[in-house]
């Protein structure tokens, strides 16, 4: 299943490490964060809940760059 | 500006204005420490918070951390040596921020700037209620509701005209602004704007499910799918800063000792200075931040010229393309049949038409069709009697008391009538009137107007070899292709052969070129799947090629295709330029640094000027109108 998220970071390096955190998350199968429209897409694995996957990618988010926010 | 930016403004100009006014003010010592550390506060304070958290999260290498050990490390060395020059950290770190206020902003506008660009979203419908048009939101009108679009405004969803005719402008969605007429029981697209009648439209689709939303939704995940240089960015980035760190740390050790061992002494405050020098020059800001800049922006200036490109690496690939591959029909060609030629003719052009047209009246046939549309007059079936078809020959019929005979050479023999044979290709209709050789109209697919022209741009823009691939019979093929200056025409293919000798194309290429396959996305998915990359045209109102292919151009004019690719060729030029700038400027900044001829002062001009050089590079990208 995939999804997309509205994020909020201010630069393009912030972007390529969330970008990093989310793929290392458990549950997420591929992740891409798109800097110029500011949208996070997220394929989950299969048998994984999205909505706590998301909180999951979200903490990992906020420990490499303090500076950002999902919307879920 | 956002507030943020506003906020940042502010301390910005604080602490510019307080550094230049601690320049006159004669403290000493301690008190001049104290008083220097009012201004980098105010210009650094979250950049030291976040590198604290950095540090926390085990998160070391990044650009906070950096600027914070760069700056503390130059103001403890002022301290340390005693000289009481503080100027150079705070400069620094002030420097830093407007590098970082002027990405923001500049990223910021771009955004906008692209968004506007591509403002087809409508915002509202009207539906009549009791005799009163009422706004509601696109996405509450279920499909088959009846909604109004007045003069100026957007047709927000696909549907069909129930009543009143228009002019539709669809600049917004194939970049060119030609006029459309749309009467009753025409098909509408969303997207277009409305500028004479108004037009009550019963919509086809759910909003989510229409051509504007389509469209939306595949440019805002264009930026997506990621170019190799993009990957190749993000993990040079990555490996970068931990490299220059490490660099550091040598440069600010391994000297200093040396010396003292070679028993010279060891000037360590230099060599820790040039190590600090060189944490400012690591941040690889200016390439992370230009190269999905400059795809972005390419993207969103190829919509706005009605060529929808669905990701960055598919713009990659087009700027490599040498080979273009033609599905003729509905590319190079209209795909429909036209008279395109009237010889031996011993009566009006006009005429002539007119005859076979009521000949041929009673007939559905692809080619009576053609005809009476060349006639462009109602058909009157009175002026008709005794049709007779002959299968495989063509019609006899009388037509206001003449006999009239429209069919191929078979017909003329069996008459016994004396033909001239025509050497143009197409599909030949030999007319006899009372027994009589009348001449002979030809029918064929007519090349498109700036099929020719196309060809030729392809070649101007690179393009070494194209290629025409029909179903058609060899002698039209080799007409079509010998007029367009096309080099090499497969002919007499069937749907899979087509598949096939794309295959065969792709491996007979050289390694680095790309191959493209020009479709209508009608019926040819699957060569628009195995190419490089697939082009679908003609692409309003149409799904299937929207979703088969990986550039999809709005409107049906092949000029769009060497259009697409020489937007390309510019977008993939600056993101190469910004590549070699910044990383090149980087290099040659840190050899600087390393040999001494280089202070922090130059290290963050360099960082903050390449970063502001490569943005304004890559906002080039979305000037396309002219190419």
């Amino acid at each position: 299943m995939k999804k997309t998220y509205k994020i909020e970071v201010d630069c393009a390096n912030c972007a390529n490490k969330m970008e990093q955190a989310a793929r290392k998350t458990e549950g997420v199968q591929s992740a891409t964060v798109n800097f110029m429209t500011l949208k996070m897409m997220v394929e989950f694995a299969e048998g994984h809940d999205p909505q706590a996957v998301m909180e999951q990618v979200r903490k990992n988010c906020k420990k490499v760059e303090d500076d950002c926010e999902i919307f879920l | 500006m956002n507030k943020r930016q506003k906020r940042m403004l502010a301390r910005i100009a604080a602490s510019a204005v307080l550094l230049v006014a601690l320049n006159f003010v004669p403290v000493e010592g301690w008190l001049r420490f104290a008083c220097y550390l009012v201004p980098y506060l105010v210009i650094g304070y979250d950049i030291l918070i976040k590198a604290g958290k950095g540090v926390r999260n085990r998160q070391i290498f990044d650009e906070n951390f950096l600027m914070a050990v760069a700056t503390i490390g130059a103001i403890a060395l002022a301290l340390y040596e005693g000289s009481g020059d503080y100027t150079e950290a705070i400069a620094v770190m002030l420097f830093y921020q407007v590098g970082e206020w002027f990405q923001s902003y500049a990223v910021g506008k771009s955004r906008r700037n692209i968004s506007e660009l591509m403002d087809i979203r409508p915002d509202y419908a009207n539906v009549e209620t009791e005799g009163r048009l009422e706004q509601v939101d696109p996405e509450e009108v279920a499909v088959g509701a009846v909604i109004v679009v007045q003069p100026g405004e957007k047709v927000p969803i696909d549907g069909v005209v129930t009543e009143g005719s228009s002019t539709l402008n669809t600049a917004a969605l194939t970049g060119e602004s030609l006029p459309r007429k749309a009467g009753v029981g025409d098909e509408v697209i969303s997207g277009c704007v409305n500028m004479t009648g108004v037009l009550k439209i019963r919509t086809t689709k759910e909003f989510g499910e229409s051509t504007v939303s389509k469209i939306l939704d595949l440019v805002e995940n264009a930026s997506s799918r990621k170019s190799r240089s993009e990957n190749f960015i993000s993990r040079f980035a990555r490996i970068y800063t931990p490299a220059v760190c490490a660099a550091a740390l040598v440069l600010a050790v391994v000297p200093p000792v040396i010396g003292l061992l070679s028993g010279a002494g060891g000037s360590w405050e230099t060599w820790v200075y040039r190590a600090l020098t060189f944490l400012v020059a690591s941040c690889p800001c200016a390439l992370v931040i230009s190269i999905p800049l400059s795809f972005f922006a390419g993207i969103g200036g190829a919509s706005k010229a009605g060529i929808l490109v669905k990701g960055s690496n598919y713009l990659e690939t087009l700027s490599r393309t040498k080979i273009v591959v033609f599905d003729k029909t509905g590319t190079l060609t209209q795909g429909v049949f036209e008279v395109n030629g009237i010889h031996h003719n011993e009566m009006e052009d006009a005429r002539l038409v007119e005859y076979a047209a009521l000949a041929e009246s009673a007939s559905s046939h692809p080619i009576s069709k053609s005809l009476q549309k060349a006639y462009g007059k109602e058909i009157n079936r009175s002026r008709v009697t005794d049709i007779r078809e002959i299968s495989g020959n063509g019609v006899i019929a009388k037509v206001d008391g003449h006999e009239v005979a429209a069919g191929n050479d078979k017909l003329m023999d069996r008459l016994g009538v004396s033909y001239i044979s025509c050497h143009s290709v197409g599909t030949i209709i030999h007319m006899a009137i009372d027994g009589a050789y009348a001449g002979h109209i030809v029918i064929s697919d007519v090349v498109k107007p700036h099929a020719k022209q196309a060809i030729q741009a392809l070649k101007a823009a690179g393009v070494q070899k194209t290629v025409m691939l029909t179903g058609d019979a060899k002698a039209v093929a080799d007409q079509v292709a010998g007029e367009l200056g096309v080099d090499q025409v497969y002919s007499q293919l069937l749907p899979a052969d087509k598949v096939e000798k794309v295959e065969e194309l792709l491996r007979g290429k050289p390694e680095k070129a790309r191959l493209a396959f020009v479709g209508d996305g009608i019926n040819d998915a699957p060569v628009l799947g195995r190419a490089d990359i697939g082009i679908a045209m003609g692409a309003m109102g149409s799904d299937a090629a929207i979703e088969a292919a990986d550039v999809v151009l709005m409107d049906d004019d092949p000029l769009k295709i060497p259009k697409a690719i020489r937007i390309s060729r510019k977008c993939l030029g600056i993101v190469y330029e910004n590549i070699v700038l910044a990383i090149g400027v980087k290099l040659a900044c840190l050899v600087l640094v390393a040999l001494g001829f280089a202070n922090m002062w130059l290290a963050i001009f360099a960082d903050v000027g390449v970063m502001i050089l490569a943005v304004l590079n890559a906002i080039r990208a979305l000037f396309v109108q002219k190419l």
